[in-house]
């Protein structure tokens, strides 16, 4: 059926709307979804054995001072009321006070996102930069020698323990060689290692992505056109390849935060950087239950908003998908 | 292939009966093409020697080694590779290679036994998702995106935050954090088998939805669930790896491989070998899964067209 803006020549117009359509129900249906992950890390994390209270105190306590104490963290409650606290508090952005720092969870976790986000940000960047070039010459040399090579490190990326590469690297650049820093984050130097170790399994993915896209989108009609009418083989990549298979490339980047988030966590702990992954760690090592819950959210919620973006942006980028 | 296909077009009874024999014993003609088609990719068979090889250490660890795993002796502390000791001594002075020996049981059961639960998991809401569609499939599905939204490790910490420290604990966590996506793969599949013909003469002629899911349906899905089990092994291998790394995992002494790399953390100047030679264990190992893994699903490709 055409549309009716079609037909009235509103092409425009009618495109947006659908647009906004899209992003609506995308939008709408994250909510459940973000319901769900908040039900669930409130069960996981509230039903563990042991008082928190006495945990918080160690010895010499009296009974009826655990028990004060226990009233005010509201922590006689039922555990619905106790979840709906946790619901309408996160939501307020307020998750609550970590038992050891005493400190907001909130704050805690904002004061170091910034740390993991810089570290994230360079380790995509090199996934990127070396993901889509090697496997662009990967598609176009299909079974060379870089091809191979390219091929074989991507394996090896996604094969490796990255706490395991991020010690070789460690034990090769900064003891052996004593070209960087073995651990920190102060300056650009401290960068390098971390962002390469979290970087390499998604730049293999990117190259094996881009390779398997461009050799599919290569075997179409319009490319065959393309070559026909006397192209040579550079700008038909280029100019006429290229565009179409960057496509599944360009989601997958987004969609990559989950994965660069977990090895965000390994990363940081094996170079001492003070990232959020950093602060889950210490949580789970506290018995820190407020702190580990407010770190599981906003990572989580940060994975959904990295999909919710990778559906968008590939809406924007391929019509077809808006209208289905 | 064809042959394949003309039995699957088949009356549901006639098809029943292909899919028992199947199970039970594959028609030479078959087995022999999945075989050719396996071996034709070279890496593919490298990887299963691999596999095969580290079952063969895993089985005979102790006649291999004249070492005890645990057995401290503080006079060879982070001894550096010798003849009597081939990758050295760790910071208790146990044998390093013993160690990782006895660690590729513990690898290829936390390889393994995690995949298989979180596969009998996911294949049997797949499954239940796929073929009743409606509202069941709507909540299946929704909470498939819930756990997927979770960045796996994190979950995976969280659960052990839970349930506490322990090799037992780290397979049921890696089962719940893993099934979501095999629910889906075999959902999809599902999809386009409960349209095939024969499951619906299976319907006409009066076969229960249980029976049709599991002996006309799932069958068909086994050519996607193996490559989907050989892939999941390494993944699950490094999620212990990690879990053990970060102290939520395995607890010493036990000779995880993750484990021996975070106690050789501390002795990367002096005593590098310690963290540097399990991990060229683990990136085998993986690497021998996904080759196969590989391999199976060029030499199923023509199985898995549904």
């Amino acid at each position: 059926m055409l549309p009716r803006g079609a037909l009235l020549g509103n092409w425009r117009q009618w495109e947006a709307s659908q647009m906004a359509r899209f992003i609506l129900k995308r939008l709408l249906i994250s909510i459940p979804i973000m319901i769900g992950i908040t039900i669930i890390i409130f069960v996981l994390l509230n039903v563990v054995p042991g008082d928190p209270v006495a945990l918080m105190m160690k010895e010499h306590i009296s009974v009826d001072v655990v028990a004060r104490v226990r009233a005010q963290m509201h922590l006689d409650d039922p555990a619905f009321i106790r979840y709906f606290r946790f619901l309408f508090g996160a939501l307020r952005g307020d998750l609550g006070e970590s038992y050891k720092l005493q400190r907001p969870v909130a704050a805690l976790i904002l004061g170091a996102f910034p740390t993991t986000f810089v570290l994230a940000l360079w380790a995509a960047l090199f996934a990127w930069i070396v993901g889509i070039p090697a496997g662009i010459l990967s598609a176009v040399k299909k079974y060379s020698l870089p091809d191979n090579l390219f091929m074989g490190f991507s394996l090896m990326g996604v094969s490796m323990p990255i706490f395991w590469s991020a010690l070789l690297f460690q034990w090769c650049f900064a003891v052996k060689l004593g070209w960087l820093p073995v651990a920190g984050f102060s300056s650009w130097k401290y960068v390098i290692m971390p962002a390469v170790v979290l970087g390499w399994s998604s730049a293999g993915t990117i190259a094996r992505l881009t390779r398997s896209s461009l050799l599919e989108v290569m075997r179409n009609d319009y490319i065959r056109t393309a070559r026909a009418k006397g192209l040579r083989e550079l700008p038909v990549i280029f100019k006429h390849a290229l565009k179409n298979s960057l496509l599944p490339v360009v989601t997958v980047m987004a969609i990559q935060v989950a994965g660069l988030l977990s090895g965000a966590i390994l990363t940081e702990s094996v170079f001492g950087i003070p990232g959020v992954g950093r602060i889950a760690v210490n949580a789970i090592q506290a018995r820190d239950m407020p702190l580990l819950q407010g770190t599981v959210l906003f990572e989580t919620l940060l994975v959904v908003l990295g999909n919710l973006t990778a559906d968008i942006l590939y809406a924007f980028l391929d019509p077809r998908i808006k209208v289905n | 292939m064809q042959e394949l296909n003309a039995k699957n077009t088949n009356v549901g009874n006639e098809a029943a009966i292909w899919e028992e024999e199947d199970i039970a014993a594959p028609p030479a003609s078959m087995l022999r093409d999945l075989v050719t088609a396996y071996r034709r990719n070279r890496l593919a068979t490298l990887g299963a020697i691999i596999v095969l090889v580290l079952f063969f250490l895993a089985i005979f660890a102790p006649r291999l080694s004249p070492y005890d795993p645990l057995a401290i002796d503080l006079d060879l502390m982070t001894q550096a590779p010798s003849r009597a000791h081939w990758l050295g001594t760790d910071q208790f002075g146990r044998d390093l290679l013993t160690r990782i020996l006895y660690g590729t049981r513990i690898s290829l059961e936390v390889g393994i036994i995690p995949t298989l639960l979180s596969m009998t998991i996911g294949t049997s809401l797949g499954l239940i998702s796929g073929y009743y569609g409606g509202k069941v499939d709507m909540a299946i599905m929704r909470l498939c995106d819930i756990v997927m939204a979770f960045p796996s490790l994190l979950l995976a910490m969280a659960i052990m935050y839970t349930l506490g420290a322990s090799l037992l604990n780290i397979f049921i966590a890696l089962a719940v954090v893993g099934w979501a996506g095999t629910a889906r793969v075999v959902r999809s599949q599902v999809l386009s088998l409960k349209e095939k013909e024969f499951v619906e003469a299976a319907r006409a002629v009066g076969v229960r939805n249980r029976v049709i899911m599991v002996r006309h349906i799932l069958p068909n899905c086994l050519p996607a669930l193996i490559v989907l089990f050989t892939m999941g092994i390494p993944g699950a291998i490094l999620s212990e790896a990690s879990l053990s790394f970060l102290g939520v995992g395995a607890q010493p002494p036990t000779p995880s491989w993750g484990l021996i790399i975070t106690s050789g953390k501390e002795y990367l100047f002096s005593a590098p070998w310690i963290a540097i030679s399990p991990g060229v264990f683990i990136l085998f190992t993986a690497l021998a899964f996904n080759f196969m893994g590989d391999g199976l699903r060029d030499a199923l490709d023509p199985y898995m067209k549904q």
